[in-house]
């Protein structure tokens, strides 16, 4: 029997050392000296230095000034009951999409409201299906150029700028296919929203 | 589907094919106790583990010792695990005062990582600890990882070996898969991650202040080295709860695109090995081929279904195809290809919430799963399930035309269609056993999120990933109480060992057997018939088996959704 468990135990022991400590371990060393930004979380920072968030990860915008992300079906513990969640969206703590079917009418209901409200925003364009669907970790930073040029009356309005300002400023920020193959064209929001405040300023 | 659609998947294809061989021909190197150029660097790690360990590289093991020291060590991976997770507030690397994981979910957890299914039954960053994501869960990842390319390379040297008593070392097989397969591509590839933007770092959370002024908690920790190993061994369970739907688990397309690739890689070059170490590169190449025809119609419904959209929300006016539940980056082609390629191999990692696939572009993943995950498959586990599979098409040719069957000049005989068949069975025993019991239980039906035939899907979905190791889930069904726990967690092992015993019973068998020369009435394994027979037999095994179950699920979920109807809770 012993014969069986010493290379069992040893060998446990060797390789989790290797590979849950010396491997892990070597890499994030590693990681902060050739990609220090990235291993860190891609941290934008304001011009005090206070970090405003991570360009890879979304944020809540409500306000009329800014460009929106997509929906986010993100929660956090209730306060007053633990046991309970409450919506907290883009809570970066705890990822996560809405997990609703095709034929749930919850989502039919939801996709239907926020559908007329869009409506109500810019009456002459097609809704973008980005605009109305949750994104699966809650945090997609990125929205479709569409739906960045949906938003431009509402934001312009807002603001005072002029559409075609506003316009130029989407198609600055907007990404192609990585490669030109993969992925969709997107825009960042975050860093679109950034521009926007730079624009006001100057 | 749009020309761009069809290109992306032509360049992944052509892409995983064209590292079949380069691989294969490395790990055949690795496994045969040949010389790599890695040999210079590890061959003094490796004689130091095994002295160490008082292994003799020399002594080989017969089937039953080489399963008995494989379960040997897995019992004291699961028990180091499970103190891992359980004791995780008094061990350091927890910058997040994480507390201890409950008996029942670390049971379930142990049971996931160990059999290589990685069901996240927990939120990541919401209750483990960076040492349980190193310590406990990367680790893990390579073991169970490693555990199953080597026991395909023993089922392979079944095949290839005459007369023989022996299958191989564990111990040797183990630590060489671990050092000179695992480890070198994780290395590069963590560093590739780690420049796409994912994170590698034991610092806590960053607290950020939001343009608007809130405060957001941004979860970080050593991401990049557990993604790596997370994917290539077809793992799956990811750091974060979201998995790499997360922008930091899978920050750009290019990133999601290396991670598709590295699912399949090591599973399609295992048919390499295979064709290798039988003499005959041929004999992979039908295997791969059988894989690749049921992959190709997989990803044909799934990235059609999800472009074409659900028919409830294109009513009220949406264009665009399905995007609930995927991330903008990827789209729907880089969303629905990932699914199956997750499925087809027992990955589990996910990029999109399966939940919120339309009804058929969520069935496809339960069918790839359904079949064994054979397609490509986990690896190791893979082309195990697969050559289960070869052993009873190999026994119906054998039938049909009245000849004693053979494969690879070995003679197939009553026991070892006994084993495939056992190892075939115990799949559908725990995944529709598993939700029968489960959907006559009001605690059961309890968990359940979305309302209709969707529910019962969430269900069949789980016990079926539980099961086949695969450990992806329908998300909306809250399987974090005692009894899913429980009875996921037997699913896991049972689909684990009790396809694993059997296939090593065939190995050691065949092993033991004479090669027979090759005669005019040899039915030749390399060519299109073949292949044809074998999809034909896969399908025909799987579809009686689940075809009830997926009628009830999601094909009367997709007439309804056609027809317009919707379902809601409480009606």
């Amino acid at each position: 029997m012993f014969a069986h468990l010493r290379p069992a135990l040893v060998l446990l022991v060797a390789l989790t050392a290797i590979t849950g400590l010396a491997y892990p371990l070597a890499m994030t060393g590693l990681s902060a000296a050739v990609f220090p930004r990235e291993a860190e979380g891609s941290i934008v920072r304001g011009p005090d230095g206070t970090p405003l968030g991570s360009s890879l990860i979304g944020q809540s915008f409500t306000s009329d000034r800014y460009f929106h992300g997509r929906p986010s079906a993100t929660v956090a513990p209730d306060p007053s009951d633990a046991s309970k969640t409450v919506a907290a969206p883009y809570n970066a703590a705890n990822s996560g999409g809405s997990n609703l079917g095709p034929t749930n009418q919850a989502l039919a209901d939801r996709v239907k409201g926020d559908m007329a409200i869009l409506k109500a925003e810019n009456p002459g364009a097609a809704v973008p299906v980005d605009l109305v669907t949750t994104s699966a970790s809650g945090l997609d930073p990125h929205i479709s150029p569409q739906a960045a040029l949906f938003q431009v009356p509402r934001v312009a309005r807002s603001r005072g700028v002029p559409e075609e300002r506003l316009g130029d400023l989407v198609a600055q920020a907007t990404e192609g296919r990585v490669l030109g193959l993969f992925g969709e064209p997107r825009v960042n929001v975050l860093e679109l929203n950034l521009k926007l405040d730079s624009l006001s300023t100057r | 589907m749009t020309l761009n659609g069809w290109m992306q998947i032509a360049v992944y294809c052509l892409v995983v094919l064209a590292l079949v061989k380069p691989l294969g021909l490395y790990m055949t190197h690795v496994f045969t106790g040949e010389r790599t150029w890695l040999s210079p660097v590890l061959r003094p790690v490796e004689r130091v583990l095994y002295r160490l360990c008082g292994i003799d590289e020399k002594h080989e093991q017969h089937w039953l010792a080489y399963t008995v020291a494989m379960l040997v060590f897995h019992v004291g991976g699961f028990l180091l695990l499970y103190a891992v997770l359980r004791l995780q507030h008094m061990l350091p690397f927890n910058p997040e005062a994480q507390g201890p994981m409950a008996e029942d979910l670390a049971f379930n957890t142990s049971a996931s990582f160990v059999t290589n299914t990685n069901w996240q039954n927990y939120g990541g960053e919401s209750t483990l600890s960076y040492l349980s994501q190193m310590l406990g869960l990367t680790h893990q990842n390579f073991l169970s990882a490693a555990t199953g390319i080597v026991l395909a390379i023993a089922l392979i040297r079944g095949f290839a070996r005459r007369s023989a008593r022996t299958v191989g070392s564990f111990w040797v097989d183990l630590t060489r898969c671990t050092l000179y397969v695992l480890l070198p591509l994780c290395i590069p590839l963590t560093l590739f991650y780690v420049w796409q933007g994912v994170p590698q770092t034991l610092a806590a959370s960053l607290h950020a202040t939001t343009l608007e002024g809130a405060q957001q908690t941004i979860a970080v920790g050593p991401v990049a080295s557990q993604l790596a190993i997370k994917m290539l061994g077809t793992n799956g369970g990811g750091f974060f709860n979201a998995n790499s739907a997360h922008p930091f688990e899978n920050p750009t397309a290019l990133s999601n695109f290396v991670q598709m690739v590295t699912i399949f890689a090591l599973g399609a070059a295992l048919t390499n090995v295979f064709g290798r170490m039988v003499g005959d590169q041929r004999q992979g190449w039908a295997i791969l081929a059988a894989m690749g025809v049921m992959f190709l119609a997989g990803v044909a419904v799934t990235v059609w279904s999800e472009a074409a959209g659900s028919p409830v929300l294109n009513a009220l006016g949406l264009q665009g195809g399905n995007m609930e539940g995927k991330e903008l980056r990827f789209g729907i082609v880089g969303s629905a290809l990932f699914a199956v390629i997750t499925t087809a191999a027992s990955c589990g990692a996910v990029n999109a919430m399966h939940d919120s696939f339309t009804a058929l572009g969520g069935m496809i993943p339960m069918i790839n799963m359904q079949l064994g995950e054979i397609i490509v498959g986990g690896v190791g586990a893979g082309l195990y399930g697969m050559l289960v599979f070869v052993v009873v098409t190999i026994f119906v040719a054998g039938l049909m035309v009245g000849r004693t069957p053979e494969y690879l000049g070995k003679k197939i005989e009553a026991r070892e269609v006994k084993m495939a068949m056992l190892a075939i069975l115990c799949l559908p025993l725990m995944m529709l056993g598993g939700t029968a019991v489960a959907v006559v239980l009001p605690s059961a039906v309890a968990s359940i999120a979305n309302p209709g035939p969707h529910g019962f899907s969430e269900i069949l979905y789980a016990y079926t990933s539980a099961a086949s190791n695969n450990g992806s889930a329908f998300g909306g069904l809250s399987g974090n109480t005692v009894y899913y726990n429980l009875t996921l967690a037997a699913g896991m092992l049972v689909g684990r060992f009790f396809v694993i015993i059997p296939a090593m019973a065939i190995a050691g068998s065949l092993a033991a057997k004479k090669t027979v020369p090759a005669s005019t009435g040899t039915f030749p394994t390399h060519g299109a018939l073949f292949v044809g027979l074998l999809v034909g037999v896969i399908l025909i095994v799987g579809g009686l088996t689940f075809f009830p179950s997926l009628a009830v699920g999601p094909i009367v979920e997709h007439l309804a959704g056609a027809a317009g109807q919707t379902f809601s809770s409480g009606s």
